[in-house]
């Protein structure tokens, strides 16, 4: 075969692959959501479909595909069909550059997580257009403060991604993954593979780092505190008010695998990817995909106990606590970590 | 200075309140769940549950008390007279029966189960269950209807009543004629 | 009236003053939004026609009557005074005790009767049992506006002890036709003061952890200080009553100050808003004054649970009702402030009318004066806590 089509084809199945991977794992975390809501809240959710119901999230896939398309008469009729595909596009150009393992990353380019904030803005062209498209007042409050949202929390994000590069010199999320490797105290969370002083002096700034990452991150996803745009109790939905069907399907779809992407990103940066915290026991490429997904699956279930347990903020004061809570501690870790790294390194 | 305070103030009480609440939170997800597995686990009604109401035809003496005391008028009672040669019976409680009663109707979507019913009953025949699962597809399936005397028994009730009381009329047109016969007394004079 | 703001005082409210590079004043217009009478939030069937200017409130239009029932047109045509309690019952659906007993209190006095001493006690442990369920009801769903979805849940389940004690009392679980003129329907079943004693055992720590998770978490605390303040003179001259009342700083509670039944033999403190986290009068406020409302109906319910005596209940209960041609006005206190009955009667067993003051429909009025200025997303709390029930609202 023709060794171009042969490699293209080969790259095809590659890209394919973490689409596989967001298909089967938003039915899980579907149901883990599900599931851990309900026990927060002294009950049990799904019990019919299935054992316990495991088969829950398919039935609602199911109906999702076979409800009816509606799109109000008045609607702008091709961004109303675009939105969700770009919101989705947004978030699947993500996973490129996710280090699944150490043999397997989808994109192995040297611009890593500066990629990946380029990217993740397509989310907030997607929304926007979903909203204003629908033609209805309460979408485009959500599309509105969705962008808002969206735009002043990946400041906070990409100077937190920022320190973890100063540490580590590489923008590629697979070097920074493979700096950490070797054990639970070389993660940069806890100073890095670093002599023992900067360690020292570093730890409360990258303990610092890493929880204005995890906060900037769930805003990032719309999760509560955070989820204003689809603020249930207010707008009905927000931007999701008019679709339905496959299109609310991939809304939602993307709204998962916008959770496991800044949750592999947070651990990649700072939990040290899909590098065992044994260091050499349980190693290798497959027990890289176990490490690297089931880090990311305990941070996802940070995400949804935060959601059951807090009540959401105002625009205004969720607009206060980017810029005026989170940027300057951030500034601060910025001055320090140079700081050390010059004196000390 | 105070603002700073203040600032990093709140910036401590966020974290501690959320951290506070996440921990309720935690524990109430070992909490075993409160709800049952409806229908497979039923609630065991209480004795004085009020739901869906019952009458016991054989008991009713037809006397419209419950009609009466309804508050939205769902319940419809039609009543013939007996003869005096008929013998309805007694019900369970003593009473004894004096009027049929064809037509017990109690439309119970518009019941509003508040129980006012079952107080005037002078027999206890109307009295409230402890069935809540009555749901029907047709809404005039709703209409209970307790009566059980047939269409036979409905005509042979009003044909004796209507005998009866055109016998009644006959004698009392008779005794009015035989008074009319009879010279008047003389009014008495005014002085 | 303009303590409302919660805005920092340097922010542009005025169109003139947004201006071009070229000095050309910015045209900016208001929008017209209608949160339906079927909306997440709005407690029920209540249109709000919303002035907004961005995401500034100009004005608030409520629209109200989608659950106009006629009830005082039915109660009109009851053939007598017992029948019009499964109607006053359904008013206020989430505390039908207390409307009950405002009626039956109403009519007692037209016919000045007295009634057993065991009626007096049972029917405050009822009405404070119903205020606390109402109380929960209000709290959990002002939870879920605001985001958080748990409490509401948490707060379900201790509401059911309260139904379960009313079902194996009288039957009902929400509408209960238990007042009546003259007593009660049923005497309270042997195993219930136990019941009651255990629940209210139960509920105390359940209360600390509710405010621990809701009430004093600081996001709770940011979005609802100094939001839809009522000032006190405000509150007085609209005629507001209850926890909204009580919260602006207003010392004023029917139970204590206008005494009905037995609470004048009872100790409890009246619950007064100080403005704690913010202003006095705010969302906030009317919360913790409702919490602290629940505690304090748990001590008066364990002191009547010990002081009740023994008697029959129906002792008083009248064969037939026919007062003389008279009228009568009594006010009790409900979960949402003053119930008035005003009851006209013409010297048949029927009523000549019924007419009562709703506090719901009164509390909504002040809405529009609350919420200008406030932001889109504090509407929904303001709406949470004002605490309506659209049947009392509609009736």
């Amino acid at each position: 075969m023709n060794p171009t089509l042969e490699s293209l084809i080969i790259t095809v199945l590659l890209s394919a692959l973490p689409l596989v991977f967001i298909l089967v794992y938003a039915l899980v975390t579907l149901y883990l959501e599900m599931k851990v809501a309900a026990h927060i809240q002294d009950r049990v959710a799904y019990m019919r479909t299935g054992w316990h119901g495991v088969l829950q999230p398919f039935a609602d896939i199911l109906k999702l595909l076979q409800k009816e398309d509606t799109i109000p008469a008045a609607a702008d009729r091709f961004l109303f069909i675009l939105a969700p595909y770009i919101v989705f596009v947004g978030t699947y150009a993500a996973f490129a550059i996710i280090p699944f393992t150490d043999a397997y990353i989808g994109s192995n380019i040297h611009l890593g997580v500066f990629f990946l904030i380029g990217v993740s803005s397509l989310v907030v062209i997607g929304i926007l257009m979903g909203g204003w498209a629908s033609n209805n007042k309460w979408s485009i409050f959500g599309a509105i403060r969705s962008a808002a949202q969206m735009i002043s929390y990946e400041i906070p994000t990409a100077l937190a991604v920022l320190i973890v590069v100063m540490i580590t010199g590489s923008l590629n999320l697979q070097e920074i993954t493979k700096f950490q490797d070797g054990g639970i105290q070389n993660w940069i969370l806890f100073g890095g593979p670093l002599p023992l002083l900067t360690k020292l002096l570093l730890l409360p700034f990258t303990l610092l780092t890493f929880l204005i990452l995890f906060t900037a991150s769930l805003a990032e996803v719309n999760r509560t505190p955070f989820d204003l745009p689809e603020a249930e109790s207010e707008l009905v939905q927000g931007f999701n008010t008019e679709y339905s069907g496959m299109r609310f399907a991939m809304f939602y779809l993307a709204e998962y695998a916008n959770m496991f992407v800044v949750s592999a990103v947070a651990v990649a940066l700072f939990l040290g990817g899909w590098s065992s915290p044994f260091g050499e026991f349980m190693s290798g490429p497959v027990w890289g995909a176990f490490w690297l997904i089931g880090k990311a699956m305990v941070f996802i279930f940070l995400q949804i106990w935060i959601r059951w347990t807090l009540p959401r903020l105002r625009v205004d004061q969720l607009m206060y606590t980017s810029w005026k809570v989170l940027m300057p501690f951030l500034f601060v870790c910025l001055f320090a970590v140079g700081l050390i790294l010059v004196l000390t390194v | 200075m105070k603002a700073v305070a203040t600032y990093f103030g709140n910036i401590f009480n966020s974290l501690y309140t959320v951290a506070v609440g996440m921990k309720i939170t935690f524990k109430h997800l070992f909490v075993p769940a409160v709800t049952l597995q409806y229908p497979d686990v039923k609630l065991k009604m209480p004795e004085r549950a009020r739901n869906r109401l019952y009458v016991n035809i054989d008991d009713c003496i037809g006397c419209d008390q419950c009609a009466l005391a309804c508050p939205v008028d769902c319940i419809s009672i039609d009543t013939i007279k007996s003869t005096p040669d008929q013998d309805l019976g007694v019900t369970s409680t003593g009473h004894k029966k004096r009027l049929h009663v064809p037509k017990f109707d109690i439309d119970i979507a518009k019941c509003c189960y508040c129980g006012l019913c079952v107080y005037p009953c002078p027999t206890e025949c109307i009295v409230m269950t402890d069935v809540y699962e009555f749901s029907e597809f047709d809404r005039h399936n709703l209409i209970y209807k307790f009566s059980r005397m047939t269409e036979g028994e409905i005509g042979e009730a009003k044909t004796k009543l209507k005998k009866a009381e055109e016998e009644a009329a006959a004698k009392k047109a008779a005794t009015a004629a035989a008074a009319a016969a009879q010279p008047k007394p003389e009014p008495p004079k005014t002085p | 009236m303009t303590e409302s703001r919660v805005l920092p005082t340097n922010y542009v409210t005025k169109p003139e003053d947004l201006k071009t590079s070229s000095g050309r004043t910015l045209r900016t217009d208001e929008m017209i939004i209608n949160m339906g009478p079927q909306h997440p939030s709005t407690h029920g069937v209540l249109r709000l026609e919303i002035v907004v200017d961005g995401e500034i409130i100009v004005d608030v239009i409520p629209h109200i009557g989608y659950l106009h029932r006629c009830f005082e047109k039915h109660a009109e045509h009851m053939t007598n005074y017992q029948q019009v309690i499964p109607y006053v019952d359904r008013m206020d659906y989430v505390s039908s005790m207390n409307n009950d007993l405002g009626y039956a209190l109403a009519v007692e006095r037209m016919l000045k009767i007295e009634v057993p001493e065991r009626v007096e006690y049972i029917r405050v442990i009822m009405a404070e049992l119903q205020r606390i369920a109402s109380h929960l009801i209000a709290v959990g769903t002002f939870g879920i506006d605001s985001g958080a979805f748990t409490p509401f849940l948490y707060a379900f389940r201790d509401r059911e002890f309260i139904l379960d004690l009313f079902e194996m009392t009288c039957g009902a679980r929400l509408l209960y036709n238990y007042v009546w003129v003259g007593g009660v329907s049923h005497d309270l079943p042997p195993t219930f003061i136990d019941k009651a004693k255990e629940f209210c055992k139960y509920f105390k720590p359940r209360l600390v952890d509710f405010n621990n998770l809701l009430t004093f978490n600081e996001i709770f605390v940011k979005r609802n200080a100094k939001v839809g303040v009522l000032p006190r003179e405000v509150a007085i001259n609209y005629a507001c009553s209850g926890p909204m009342l009580r919260a602006s700083g207003v010392d004023w509670d029917l139970r204590r100050d206008d005494p009905y039944s037995v609470y004048h033999k009872l100790e409890w403190d009246v619950v007064v808003g100080k403005g704690e986290v913010g202003t006095a009068g705010d969302c906030w406020d009317r919360h913790i004054v409702r919490m602290r409302e629940m505690e304090q109906s748990v001590r008066i319910i364990e002191q009547a649970l010990d002081a009740i005596p023994e008697g029959n209940v129906q002792a008083a209960i009248p064969k037939r009702i026919r007062p003389d041609h008279s009228e009568v006005y009594v006010r009790t206190e409900t979960p949402r402030g003053e119930l008035g009955f005003y009851v006209v009667s013409d010297g048949t067993a029927s009523p000549y009318r019924v007419k009562a003051r709703a506090p719901a429909f009164v509390n909504l009025s002040v809405l529009p004066e609350i919420s200008r200025g406030a932001m889109l997303a504090d509407l929904v709390l303001i709406v949470g806590s004002v605490d309506i029930v659209l049947g009392e609202v509609d009736r």
